[in-house]
């Protein structure tokens, strides 16, 4: 037998894979490079700094920038380092996840299963919530704050996140829960199970992954937030985002800048951690919003 | 209990829905619907997609909320429990099984949720994966089972709650069509030895004819015929019903009655032996004949004449398409018989098994 047989071959190296690889390596050269930068400076001292050439691998590698900026760095009168806004942060980030994700599926599942009369309009309403600047809401919510008694609180913070994260996750939810078979959902009624029983023994196990992709949203978002705890918070309770930026944008003293990057690594590495542990599902989160309503 | 109740009171109604109403917004799916299922009856509902046969069950079964009147189960007005309460056991076109759970936990989730004590739950679970041969499967999760196997699966949730009316909706249509034949048959014999009341929705005539202890033609939310398979079968009570069943359908001629006799183009037909009340005369009438009662007859007989169209061998026998008058007449022939494509016959209907309609109101006459 001649002529073409089994399947058609592969070149590797076609015209068109060299000019797609060749943009991608560019892309990630350029996005990349700060990254590298970064920690390289992280690991240099003062003195190499100085001689400029920020490409160049640190000569003499030191991890003193960062201790100094998880346990030394002074913001203010404290002198504790990164570690306080740390803590701050996790104290922040676990009652705001587990609560915004709790309320959040359970509105979704309720918007999605059990309509009721005027339930499509509570949607909209939640909505339109997404689209309200939130500077807008800035100085109610101050004041909101202070009559519960608070602001300037972790649990105020709490407060804060929950809220302002239903919209979207709300959405994320019903969505999700929409797409369900409604079946699944009739065949749990007949077979006796309630509002919380369906929810708990059949939505919530069957969507696992809708519940990976609403924890990455809230992770990152509420880690990454500076806005909320630099209005909400004191600080002895700020996060580590605000404590970060205050490290950084002292005017006193000398310019630590292996210090500087060292402190914005390590507030960068939780967000990148998650990002690495779960490609695949932070694709969907970030596109969560394209899902269709 | 029910699993051996057997046909104790098979008359009396069981499942009795009065006056049903369902709108969907403004549109009204059901109107006024009245059907009364006797105990251990086999009932099916028959139509078209978008009939409100699907809507008629989920309402029986508590599913959707009714517009407007009353749905009884077992001397009970249970129009206003919750599906649970019913005493039904319900099977979906989709399956619906739990997909997290093995087939284990999918048949005793509703028992648990009754807070029914282990033993009897482990007890039951047994007997009715013994009915159904899912024995080995127990420990799997829906995930791995065939399409078959996850119908029977689904069919046991019904089973094990001992419920004294099944609902089953569209429950063979994902099956192909070999698996179909099979389960149907399995239906059947299950309904023959439990003896409950079964609620079934269709839109396969061929599983309506052969499951039913009677049949339900639904469209539009209304009952057409509520009727035996072969009461709806050989007297169709109007035209929807008459196109509905049967495969290959019943062909219709279009025509007129007059001095008794059915005049359909330049030809026509004697009515004699018609067992309805055919008038003497009706301006506008359909005659519908299905393809087994109508005979290739010798020349010099009495019948229509019609051109030979297409043969379509099925096996047991051959189905003739033939032209009569412009209108296209299907006809059962045996095998052996011949009849090359342009070839003309005569057609002899065999009167008594026919079906008159009037072209008006499409009832039957």
């Amino acid at each position: 037998m001649s002529g073409p047989r089994g399947p058609r071959p592969r070149r590797v190296l076609s015209r068109g894979n060299v000019f797609v690889y060749g943009t991608l390596m560019l892309v990630s050269v350029y996005y990349l490079l700060p990254l590298w930068v970064m920690v390289m400076t992280s690991l240099k001292g003062l003195p190499e700094i100085r001689m400029g050439n920020i490409f160049a691998p640190p000569v003499e590698v030191t991890f003193q920038p960062w201790v100094k900026a998880w346990a030394e760095a002074c913001t203010g009168i404290n002198c504790d380092g990164l570690s306080r806004g740390f803590w701050n942060s996790v104290r922040i980030l676990i009652p705001s996840l587990v609560l915004s994700i709790a309320v959040a599926s359970v509105n979704g599942y309720a918007l999605s299963s059990w309509r009721f009369r005027g339930s499509e309009t509570f949607f909209v309403i939640l909505i339109v919530g997404a689209f309200i600047p939130y500077q807008v809401l800035l100085y109610p919510v101050v004041i909101l704050l202070r009559s519960l008694g608070l602001y300037g609180s972790i649990w105020g913070l709490v407060l804060v996140h929950t809220i302002f994260g239903m919209p979207i996750l709300t959405l994320l939810f019903r969505n999700y829960f929409a797409s369900l078979p409604e079946d699944l959902f009739k065949a749990a009624r007949v077979d006796g199970a309630g509002f919380w029983g369906i929810y708990l023994k059949i939505i919530l196990p069957v969507s696992l992954p809708i519940f990976a992709v609403a924890a990455i949203i809230q992770v990152t978002g509420i880690w990454n937030d500076f806005f909320f705890g630099v209005v909400f918070a004191r600080p002895e309770t700020y996060p580590m985002t605000v404590q970060l930026n205050n490290i950084v944008n002292s005017v006193q003293g000398v310019k630590e800048y292996n210090v500087n990057m060292a402190a914005t690594l390590l507030t960068g590495l939780l967000p990148l951690a998650v990002y690495f542990a779960s490609g695949k599902l932070f694709m969907r989160g970030i596109t969560a919003g394209a899902v269709k309503v | 209990m029910a699993l051996d109740s057997g046909a104790a009171h098979l008359d009396a109604a069981f499942v009795s829905v009065r006056d049903l109403t369902h709108s969907f917004g403004t549109v009204e799916v059901l109107k006024g619907l009245d059907i009364e299922v006797r105990n251990g009856e086999f009932l099916v509902l028959l139509g078209p997609s978008g009939c409100g046969k699907s809507t008629l069950l989920n309402c029986i079964a508590g599913l959707i909320e009714i517009t407007d009147g009353q749905i009884w189960i077992g001397g009970r007005n249970v129009t206003w429990e919750e599906p649970k309460d019913r005493g039904i056991g319900m099977v979906f076109q989709s399956y619906a099984l739990y997909p997290h759970m093995t087939v284990h936990g999918n048949l005793s989730f509703g028992l648990k949720n009754q807070r029914m004590p282990e033993d009897q739950i482990a007890a039951r679970v047994v007997r009715v994966a013994r009915i159904l041969q899912i024995e080995p499967l127990l420990d799997r999760k829906p995930g791995a089972l065939s399409g078959g196997q996850r119908q029977r699966v689904a069919i046991g949730r019904a089973l094990v709650r001992d419920a004294d009316v099944f609902l089953f909706d569209e429950p063979l249509s994902n099956l192909d069509a070999k698996l179909r034949a099979e389960l149907r048959v399995e239906l059947k014999r299950l309904h023959a030895g439990l003896g409950n009341t079964m609620i079934y929705v269709t839109h396969d005539q061929i599983e309506a004819m052969t499951l039913a202890d009677r049949i339900a033609v639904m469209r539009d939310g209304v009952i057409q015929q509520l009727a035996t398979p072969l009461e709806l079968y050989d007297r169709p009570a109007n035209l929807f019903v008459a196109g509905f069943v049967g495969s290959p359908s019943m062909s219709m001629l279009d025509g007129r009655i007059a001095g008794g006799r059915f005049h359909v183009g330049g030809q026509s037909l004697a009515l004699d032996g018609y067992e309805g009340r055919a008038p003497g005369t009706l301006g506008a009438a359909i005659l519908g004949l299905r393809p087994e009662h109508i005979a290739v007859a010798p020349a010099g007989v009495e019948g229509l004449s019609a051109v030979v169209e297409l043969c379509e061998p099925m096996g047991a026998d051959k189905l003739l398409w033939t032209d009569v008058e412009g209108r296209k007449v299907s006809v059962r022939v045996p095998v052996e018989t011949s009849h090359p494509r342009g070839s003309r016959v005569t057609l002899a209907p065999a009167m008594g098994k026919a079906s008159l309609f009037d072209a008006g109101t499409e009832a039957r006459l």
